[in-house]
């Protein structure tokens, strides 16, 4: 079973890791103790205090408030409530939804007919960083990602308490 | 291929001690219900008390499989089969269960397992009968498998009068005889368009295929001579698997190998829990996915079938703190008039596959990891039809779309954990898929499916962007072949491949870009093409902020003056490139056909006509303004982003230099700045977004196939009716 320095898990997080260490990474056994290392090389690298209790992206975070309360929290600072609730419903959003909005972004005739599908970006309220884009057609209800089990992962995977 | 097990008199049963193939498969499956262990193997003794022993037989079984697809693969004479790999073997239990399995396309280890217990279910032991030498031919999805173009044959195993196992192998055809003449039949409606379908059936005994048989596949399809050799291909490999597994019987003994067959399944199922508790959070994910037909005007269809329409496939994976991995395709729309249905077999195939790309990407995979997942396909959907005379010659049309969820929805998991090296937002649709067929260049009978679409760009992971023009979800060991290869089999020369910018998703980490390949019709006076793919629809989706991989869109110029071009000397395209300056259009006069209707019926051709593939790019990661502004640089340099997405999109600012674009720091800065105050002046509170979409939805304001989509979905499944119309806040009676 391997074992990374934290130097290395530092490495991964910032993207800085080289290929050949990267490479010999994903070929090899995994290291059960990634997901302390990763959490607290994390932790160092937000810009507030909050405990990070799940990350979810490279942007947004599931956290334990002062209060004790569980919410997702974007790098920025953004507090989008209870972690339970799809944090897109109090993140902003654009939607591509004309042909003139998609060929920003894709070259003509290589992007979605917005008439059978629209691209909607969610952005994060505080610093505006694109944290979610979903492809769906119009009408489609706003895609729950991601609901984790976090009693569960703690308490029966990690064997200990939230 | 000369017989090895000695001459024999058939007993009464060929099972284990005096059992019936049958009742060996519901004692087996009713041990596993009852202990939830494979076989009821609750301890691994043999791996614990002798694992130098336990991995050496493992090894040797595996080695015989990879050498049998490596011999199998180069005495091939199919171009599918030699240049791409399309082909795979594997080694089964007396019930079915893939103990080891070769490369190549692994999603078949499972079907084959469909159509040995369909053998089994069906009693052929009773009737034709079951003996050593036997071989049996399927090629029938409903039975086990993805579609009549990958064609399978198996072999039982005996060892002193006793069946053992069997040997399976598959590969893809050129063609299976349809009158919609293409190597996967685009048009198909119901089974009786489908070609050539054979139901696990006897083809041969004594390790000879029968004369009538031989006989009846000469006139079921159009290159008779790439069926027999195929099949010679794949009895070749099993014959030789055959002996590997009489070789290690020879040495081990019949009980060890009876124990281990079973011990290493079981070690399958519970190394992929282990693997599911190690890698991934235990909860819901969702990632639905869809993809266009566009057969409206189809004047080669029936009018119910001649219409676009919208798959809907609402992947749902739930895992357990048990380890437990259920995907549910609940609320996914109806079956329909079109050959891009698929059986569960396939579905349960294109799983496995997957999950050894990712969660289980070791050697030592095999039917455990089946055993370990449970698999919800809605009664009446396009996944698991409740027609048994639906169309599935290119099942994959769905599929493709359907699964792209599974690797958003593990990276999920990754990304959680801190498993940032196997992050990945998916794969790109494996097309376009080149076809056609007629008259080839030598004058002969033609149908063929182009396997470039083998190397489409892979997506974006959390640290690092995709490669280009490498990989297919359904063949690990993507590869695009040679052109001199293709060129052999079908009547169109190639004027080009090219990487194509801003083919691949942008973002963080971009995905790999896709490429194009430029061919004209040569040598031939009835020859009808065929596009495949998405146009009007994202295949998938990007990851954390990243944009999905590119759409494509069709480009024939026909009737033009490409020869005129050719005999004085003038320049000739070589790239369409970018469609808002193309490069094609620029250099021919012709009748231009562009458009994204990328999946239709045979459209006719004629010489020097000119046939733009688009290849796809991979999906993206994070958010644009995070990219690098040198790696922005370095795509434009590289010809993989057209150099107005690197200002519009990433804010960056390009120079031009002696030694390529540069990024200058400053204007960039300013530029993302600019673009950051772009999304904060456009963009709105959700809950308002919802209030205005909601007014959408109550005065169904969608066009027919989206719409279509919805009554199907809601038709099919009332919990995914409940939910959307509570999400939307609709009354009980609301339809669309």
């Amino acid at each position: 079973m391997p074992e990374y320095t934290k130097d290395t898990i530092e490495q991964l997080v910032d993207g800085r890791l080289p290929w050949p260490e990267l490479r010999r990474m994903m070929s090899s056994f995994k290291d059960d103790g990634r997901f302390e290392a990763y959490v607290a090389a994390l932790q160092q690298r937000v810009p507030w205090e909050d405990r990070i209790v799940l990350p979810l992206s490279d942007n947004l975070f599931i956290v334990q408030r002062p209060d004790g309360e569980l919410v997702t929290k974007s790098q920025a600072g953004f507090d989008f409530g209870d972690y339970r609730r799809n944090w897109k419903l109090n993140a902003v959003i654009f939607e591509r939804d004309t042909p003139e909005l998609m060929n920003e972004v894709y070259p003509e005739l290589m992007g979605a007919d917005p008439h059978w599908m629209t691209l909607r970006e969610y952005y994060c309220p505080l610093s505006y960083t694109l944290l979610e884009i979903e492809a769906v057609p119009p009408g489609y209800p706003i895609v729950h990602t991601f609901e984790p089990d976090l009693e569960g992962f703690y308490r029966e995977w990690l064997g200990k308490a939230l | 291929m000369a017989i090895t097990t000695p001459p024999q008199s058939k007993p009464a049963t060929i099972g284990w001690d005096g059992q019936t193939l049958h009742a060996m498969l519901t004692e087996s499956e009713q041990r596993f219900e009852k202990t939830g262990h494979y076989h009821g193997v609750e301890r691994l003794t043999m791996q614990a008390e002798d694992p130098i022993r336990y991995e050496k037989i493992f090894s040797r079984l595996r080695g015989g499989m990879v050498n049998a697809r490596e011999t199998a693969l180069n005495i091939s004479a199919s171009p599918i089969v030699k240049e791409i790999g399309e082909l795979c073997f594997a080694l089964y239990t007396p019930e079915g269960d893939s103990i080891t399995l070769s490369t190549g396309i692994m999603v078949h280890v499972h079907t084959m397992s469909d159509a040995i217990k369909y053998i089994i279910r069906n009693d052929f032991e009773d009737n034709p009968g079951i003996a050593p030498g036997d071989i049996f031919c399927n090629n029938d999805s409903f039975v086990g498998d993805v579609h009549n173009a990958d064609v399978q044959n198996i072999i039982p195993l005996f060892w002193e009068g006793e069946l053992i196992g069997w040997a399976a192998g598959v590969t893809h055809v050129l063609d299976v005889g349809s009158h919609h003449v293409s190597g996967m039949p685009i048009g198909p409606i119901d089974r009786f368009e489908d070609g050539f379908i054979l139901s696990s059936q006897k083809i041969g005994s004594e390790d000879r295929v029968w004369r009538d048989y031989e006989l009846r596949s000469e006139t079921a399809v159009r290159m008779p001579w790439y069926w027999r050799l195929d099949e010679k291909t794949r009895i070749t490999g099993c014959q030789m698997i055959r002996e590997s597994v009489h070789r290690v019987i020879e040495q081990e003994g019949i009980d060890t190998y009876k124990h281990f067959i079973r011990e290493v399944i079981e070690e399958g199922r519970r190394s992929f829990e282990a693997r599911v508790r190690q890698m991934t959070i235990p909860g819901t994910y969702r990632s639905p996915s869809f993809m266009d037909v566009t057969f409206a005007g189809e004047t080669q269809l029936p009018a119910a079938a001649a219409k676009n329409s919208l798959m809907h496939a609402p992947m749902q994976i739930e895992i357990s703190t048990e380890g437990g991995f259920s995907l549910s395709f609940e609320g996914a729309s109806a079956w329909g008039l079109h050959s891009f249905n698929a059986a569960p077999s396939a579905m349960q195939g294109a799983l496995w596959v997957l999950l050894t790309q990712t969660l289980v990407p070791n050697d030592k995979v095999n039917d455990g990891a089946y055993f370990g997942t449970q698999l919800h396909l809605p009664w009446g959907s396009w996944c698991n039809p409740d027609n048994p005379n639906a169309s599935t010659t290119i099942s994959w049309v769905f599929l493709i779309p359907s699964f792209v969820g599974l690797f958003r929805s593990l990276s999920q998991a990754y990304t959680a954990r801190g498993y940032l090296e196997e992050v990945v937002a998916g794969y790109p649709g494996t097309w376009n898929m080149t076809q056609g067929g007629g008259t080839d260049h030598y004058g002969r009978p033609a149908a063929f499916t182009n396997f470039e679409h083998s190397c489409v760009g892979t997506s974006a992971g959390m640290v690092r962007d995709g490669e280009a023009a490498c990989a297919a979800m359904w063949n690990p060991e993507g590869d695009m072949g040679d052109v001199e290869t293709w060129e052999t089999l079908e009547p169109l020369l190639y004027l080009s491949r090219r990487i194509r910018p801003s083919t691949a998703g942008m973002g963080r980490q971009r995905g790999g870009s896709g490429w194009e390949a430029l061919r004209m019709v040569w040598k031939t006076a009835d020859l009808v093409l065929y596009n495949l793919g998405e146009g009007h629809v994202f295949h998938g989706n990007g990851l954390f902020g990243g944009y999905p991989g590119c759409t494509g869109y069709r480009l024939n110029v026909e009737r033009n003056n490409l020869k005129e071009l050719i005999e004085t000397g003038r320049p000739i395209p070589h790239a369409d490139n970018d469609p808002e300056d193309s490069e094609i259009l620029r250099l021919l006069d012709g009748v231009v056909v562009r458009d994204n209707r990328c999946t239709h019926l045979a459209t006719p051709v004629g010489q020097y006509d000119v046939y733009v593939s688009l290849l796809r790019g991979g999906h993206g990661v994070g958010d644009v303004l995070e990219r690098e502004p040198a790696a922005v640089a370095a795509d434009v340099g590289e010809g993989l982003l057209l150099e107005r997405f690197a200002k519009r999109v990433y804010g960056v600012v390009l120079n031009d230099t002696p030694e390529g674009p540069q990024a200058d720091e400053q204007a960039t800065h300013a530029r993302r700045e600019e673009i950051r105050a772009q999304r904060r002046e456009r963009a709105i509170p959700v809950p308002q977004w919802l209030a205005r979409t909601r007014e959408r939805v109550v005065d169904k304001d969608f066009i027919e196939p989206v719409a279509e989509m919805y009554r199907s979905s809601m038709s099919l499944s009332e919990d995914w009716a409940r939910e959307f119309r509570d999400y939307w806040e609709l009354p009980d009676d609301y339809e669309i």
